[in-house]
C-alpha cells in the first residue's frame, strides 16, 4: 500500500513525513514540551471533570463578557509564542558575529522574524483590543449583549482557528520566510514553493472572518443599543474610540482579503497579478496591503488611547479634560489614517509630488495625537492622583508614546526615510509605538477591568513589578536599534561581520530578558491574585472606588443580564451622575429578562475552517471539498436553529440582585 | 432597544428600512438581469472597437449594477435606520474613492518612474 505513491498524493496531498521537521533540534524539543504541557492540561481537564463545565459555560458561550475573557486568554497564550521567536531573534543577533552563525540556520531565522511579526500584530495585539471591547462596551453602553450573539462566539473560533493553524506550522511543514506582509514577488510561488505562505495566507483568511464579523458586530452595538438618554456625545471615551476602531476594521479588512485572495490566485490558480512578467505588478500587492496596513496600526492604538483616557479620569479623580476635543481627534485620525499609507514605500520610486503629499498628511495626523496627549496632562493637572498599577501603565505610556510619535515623524519626511526605510531605526520606531502604545494600553486596561471581569483586584506588588520591568526592558532592548538603525543597519539580518555593532545587540537582548520578566511578573500577579482572592476581592462592583461609567454600577463580576433593569442615562460620565445626584439601587420590582442562548454553532463551524485551512496548505483537494461542503451545509442547517432564545425568570433575578443586596449592606455596616 | 429586541427581531425593521414589495423585487431582478447581460453582450460580439472603451462601460454598468440593488435589494433610502445607512454609504464611498484614485495616483507614478518600458508594453496590449 505505502508503494502507491499517486495514492497517497491523492490522500494527503503534499504532506509526507519528511514534513516534520525532525532535523531542527529547536523544534523537536519545543514539540516534545507541548506534547508533555498538552497531556498535563487535557489529563488535568478530564481528572477534573471539566469537558462538561468548559463547553457549557465557555466554548458554546455567546456571553460577550466571557467571549472578551476567552479573547484575552488566547492573546496572552500567543504574547508567550510570539515572545520566544522575539527572545530567540535576540540571542541569534547578539551571537553571531565574526563568523559565528548563531543557533540559528539562517532558512529557520526567517520563519522566525515572519511568525513573530504575523503572531505580535494578529494573535496578540487583536484579540487584547478585540477582546477588551467585547467585554467592555456592552457594559458601558448599558447593554445586556452585543448585537449579535452567535456571531461574537463565532468570531472568536474563527479568530482562534488562525492561530492554531499558524501554531500548526511551527510542527508541520514550515512557516513563511517572506516577513510579515509576504511581498511578492518573494511570496509568489516561483520563489516560495513551500507551505510557508500558504499557511500565512490561510490563518489570516481565516482569522480575517472573525476580526470583519466581530467589527460588524460591535459597530452595530455601539449605533443601536445604547442605553436611553445616552446619545453620541455622552458615549464614554473608551466606546468611541471603540467605535471608530470597528468602523475602522469593516472599511479596510475587506482589502487585506482581496489582497490575499490575488496573491492565493497567483500561488494556487497560476494567475499574474503580483508575478514579475505577464503583466503583473508586485508594486500593486505593496501599495494595496498598505491600503489596510496603515488604519490597521490605528485600529490596534484607538482603543489603547480609549482605555488611557478612561484610566486617568479614574485615577485623577476628575472628569477628562476635553471630552470633545478627544473624541473629534479620534474622528479626524479615523479619517486621515485613510490618507497615509504610501508613507510604508516613499523609497519604492513615486517621485517627490507624491511622497510629498503623504510625507505631509502623516505629519498632520499627529496634531490630533498631540491634542489627546495634552487632554491626558491637563486631566491629571490639580487631579488627585492615585499611583495604581493602571496609572502607572498610563503615565509610562504617555513618556514612552511621545518618543515612538517623534521618531515617527522622522520617518514621515521622505529625503529621511530613504536613509531610514527597511533599518533597525525603524524596527525601534514601530516596536515605540507599539509595545508604548498598544501593549502597555492593553495591560492597563486589563488590570483596570479585572476586578469588573473577576470580582477581584489584580495583585498590585507584581503589577508593579511587571509595570518597570516591560518599561525599562523596553529602553533596553530598543533604544539601541535606534542607534544601529542611524548607523545604516537593516532589519531581518541573521548574521553581522563589524564586531563594534555586538555591544550593541547585547544590550538589546538584556532589554529582551527584562521584558521576560514582565511578561513572568504578569502572569504571577494573576496567579498570585488567584491565591490572595480573598483580600483583593471587590464587593461593591466599583473597586476603584471613583469608576465613572456604567460598567461599575452593575456588580463585579456582573450577572449574565449585565443590568437587571436598563439604566437610563442624563449625563456624560453617567454613573459618577448617578452617584452624585444619590442613586439608590432598585431592589424589587424584576421581570423575566430575555437573553439569547449559546450554542456550539460557532465552535464547530471554526473548526471546519480549520480543517479547510489545512487541506488547502497542504493541496488535500478531497479534504478541501469534503470540508467546504460541511461547512455551507453546516451554516446553512444553523439558520434553521429558532430555538436561540430563553427567559432568565424573575425569581431567579431576584435572587441574584437580593444576594448583592445583602453585600452592599454588608459593606455599608 | 437591550437584549430583549435582538434575538428573534431579525425580520421586521425596528423602524428602520421598509420592505420591498413583489414589483420592486421584479423591478430590481430584471434592471439586474439587464445591466448583467449587456457586458456580456458588449464582450461577445465585440460591439466596441476599443478595449478600453469596453471596460470602462463593463465598469459603469457595475455602479449602476450596485446601485440597483442598494435601492431595490437592501431598501436603502437617505432615512433608513435614522440616517445610518447613508451615512454608512457616504464613509464607504469616500473611503473607496480614496483608495481607487490614490492607488492609481501612486500606480501611475510608480509605473512611470520604476518600469518606463512596462508603459509601452501595456499600451500595446490594450490596444
Amino acid at each position: 500500500m505505502f508503494s502507491n505513491p499517486d495514492l497517497l498524493h491523492f490522500i494527503f496531498g503534499r504532506l509526507s513525513l519528511d514534513s516534520l521537521p525532525f532535523h531542527e533540534p529547536i523544534l523537536v524539543v519545543t514539540f516534545a514540551a507541548v506534547v508533555l504541557g498538552g497531556i498535563a492540561v487535557l489529563g488535568g481537564i478530564t481528572y477534573f471533570r471539566l469537558w462538561g463545565y468548559l463547553w457549557k459555560e465557555w466554548i458554546t458561550s455567546i456571553d460577550h463578557k466571557k467571549i472578551g475573557i476567552m479573547y484575552i486568554i488566547l492573546a496572552l497564550i500567543m504574547l508567550l509564542r510570539g515572545f520566544s521567536d522575539a527572545i530567540m531573534m535576540r540571542a541569534q543577533q547578539a551571537m553571531a558575529f565574526g563568523g559565528s552563525e548563531g543557533f540559528l540556520p539562517p532558512d529557520h531565522y526567517d520563519q522566525i522574524f515572519t511568525a513573530h511579526g504575523v503572531i505580535m500584530i494578529f494573535f496578540v495585539a487583536m484579540p487584547l483590543v478585540t477582546g477588551l471591547m467585547n467585554f467592555v462596551v456592552p457594559l458601558q453602553i448599558g447593554a445586556r449583549d452585543v448585537a449579535f450573539p452567535f456571531l461574537n462566539n463565532f468570531s472568536f473560533w474563527m479568530t482562534t482557528s488562525g492561530a492554531v493553524l499558524i501554531m500548526v506550522s511551527l510542527f508541520v511543514g514550515e512557516f513563511a520566510k517572506t516577513g510579515w506582509l509576504a511581498y511578492p514577488p518573494l511570496s509568489d510561488i516561483v520563489y516560495s514553493p513551500g507551505v510557508g505562505v500558504d499557511y500565512y495566507i490561510w490563518a489570516l483568511q481565516i482569522a480575517g472572518v472573525g476580526t470583519l464579523l466581530s467589527g460588524v458586530n460591535l459597530v452595530v452595538t455601539i449605533v443601536k443599543m445604547r442605553a436611553p438618554g445616552m446619545s453620541m456625545m455622552k458615549m464614554p471615551v473608551f466606546t468611541w474610540t471603540a467605535l471608530c476602531t470597528n468602523v475602522l476594521i469593516v472599511a479596510a479588512f475587506p482589502v487585506l482579503t482581496a489582497v490575499l485572495v490575488l496573491l492565493g490566485l497567483d500561488r494556487y490558480a497560476d494567475t499574474n497579478f503580483f508575478t514579475n512578467d505577464l503583466g503583473g505588478n508586485a508594486m500593486m500587492y505593496i501599495n494595496l496591503i498598505w491600503i489596510w496596513g496603515h488604519p490597521e496600526v490605528y485600529i490596534l492604538i484607538l482603543p489603547a488611547f480609549g482605555v488611557f483616557s478612561e484610566v486617568v479620569s479614574t485615577f485623577s479623580r476628575k472628569r477628562l479634560f476635553g471630552y470633545s476635543s478627544m473624541v473629534y481627534a479620534t474622528v479626524v485620525i479615523t479619517i486621515l489614517s485613510y490618507i497615509v499609507w504610501l508613507h510604508h514605500f516613499f523609497t519604492m520610486g513615486s517621485g517627490a509630488s507624491v511622497n510629498a503629499f503623504f510625507g505631509i498628511a502623516t505629519m498632520i495626523i499627529s496634531i490630533p495625537t498631540g491634542a489627546k496627549i495634552f487632554n491626558w496632562m491637563f486631566t491629571m493637572y490639580k487631579g488627585r492622583i492615585s499611583f495604581d498599577v493602571p496609572m502607572l501603565w498610563t503615565i509610562g505610556f504617555m513618556l514612552t508614546f511621545v518618543i515612538g510619535g517623534m521618531t515617527g515623524v522622522m520617518l514621515a519626511v521622505p529625503p529621511a526615510d530613504f536613509v531610514l526605510h527597511n533599518s533597525l531605526f525603524l524596527i525601534a520606531h514601530f516596536h515605540n509605538v507599539i509595545i508604548g502604545g498598544v501593549v502597555f494600553g492593553m495591560f492597563a486596561g486589563i488590570v483596570y477591568w479585572f476586578p469588573k471581569a473577576f470580582g477581584f483586584k489584580l495583585d498590585p506588588f507584581w503589577g508593579k513589578m511587571s509595570f518597570w520591568l516591560w518599561l525599562v526592558g523596553f529602553y533596553f532592548a530598543f533604544m539601541p536599534l535606534y542607534v544601529l538603525g542611524l548607523m545604516g543597519i537593516t532589519r531581518r539580518m541573521s548574521q553581522f561581520d563589524d564586531p563594534s555593532l555586538q555591544i550593541w545587540f547585547v544590550i538589546a537582548a538584556f532589554g529582551a530578558l527584562l521584558i521576560a520578566g514582565g511578561i513572568g511578573s504578569f502572569i504571577l500577579s494573576i496567579v498570585v491574585a488567584v491565591i490572595k482572592r480573598d483580600k483583593l476581592r471587590d464587593e461593591t462592583g466599583d473597586p476603584w472606588g471613583d469608576g465613572r461609567t456604567l460598567e461599575w454600577s452593575t456588580s463585579s463580576p456582573p450577572p449574565a443580564y449585565n443590568f437587571a433593569f436598563t439604566p437610563v442615562v442624563h449625563d456624560l460620565d453617567a454613573w459618577a451622575d448617578m452617584k452624585k445626584r444619590g442613586y439608590v439601587r432598585p431592589t424589587e420590582g424584576f421581570l423575566d429578562i430575555h437573553m439569547p442562548k449559546n450554542t456550539g454553532a460557532g465552535f464547530i463551524l471554526a473548526a471546519l475552517s480549520l480543517v479547510l485551512g489545512f487541506a488547502l496548505v497542504w493541496h488535500i483537494w478531497w479534504l478541501v471539498i469534503a470540508s467546504f461542503i460541511a461547512l455551507v451545509v453546516g451554516a446553512i442547517a444553523h439558520t434553521f436553529n429558532y430555538d436561540r432564545d430563553y427567559h432568565i425568570p424573575a425569581s431567579e433575578v431576584v435572587e441574584t440582585e437580593d444576594e448583592r443586596t445583602a453585600l452592599l449592606a454588608k459593606q455599608q455596616a | 432597544m437591550s437584549a430583549h429586541s435582538h434575538a428573534h427581531d431579525d425580520h421586521h425593521g425596528d423602524g428602520g428600512a421598509g420592505h420591498g414589495t413583489f414589483n420592486s423585487y421584479m423591478i430590481g431582478f430584471i434592471l439586474s438581469v439587464i445591466l448583467t447581460a449587456i457586458p456580456f453582450w458588449l464582450v461577445m460580439d465585440g460591439v466596441l472597437d476599443s478595449k478600453i472603451a469596453t471596460a470602462l462601460w463593463i465598469m459603469g454598468l457595475g455602479v449602476v449594477q450596485i446601485i440597483v440593488h442598494m435601492v431595490y435589494f437592501l431598501h436603502m433610502n437617505t432615512k433608513s435606520e435614522g440616517g445610518w445607512n447613508m451615512l454608512a454609504l457616504i464613509f464607504t464611498l469616500v473611503i473607496v474613492a480614496i483608495a481607487i484614485a490614490g492607488s492609481m495616483w501612486v500606480m501611475y507614478h510608480l509605473n512611470t518612474n520604476m518600469m518606463p518600458q512596462m508603459d509601452h508594453d501595456m499600451i500595446k496590449s490594450f490596444g
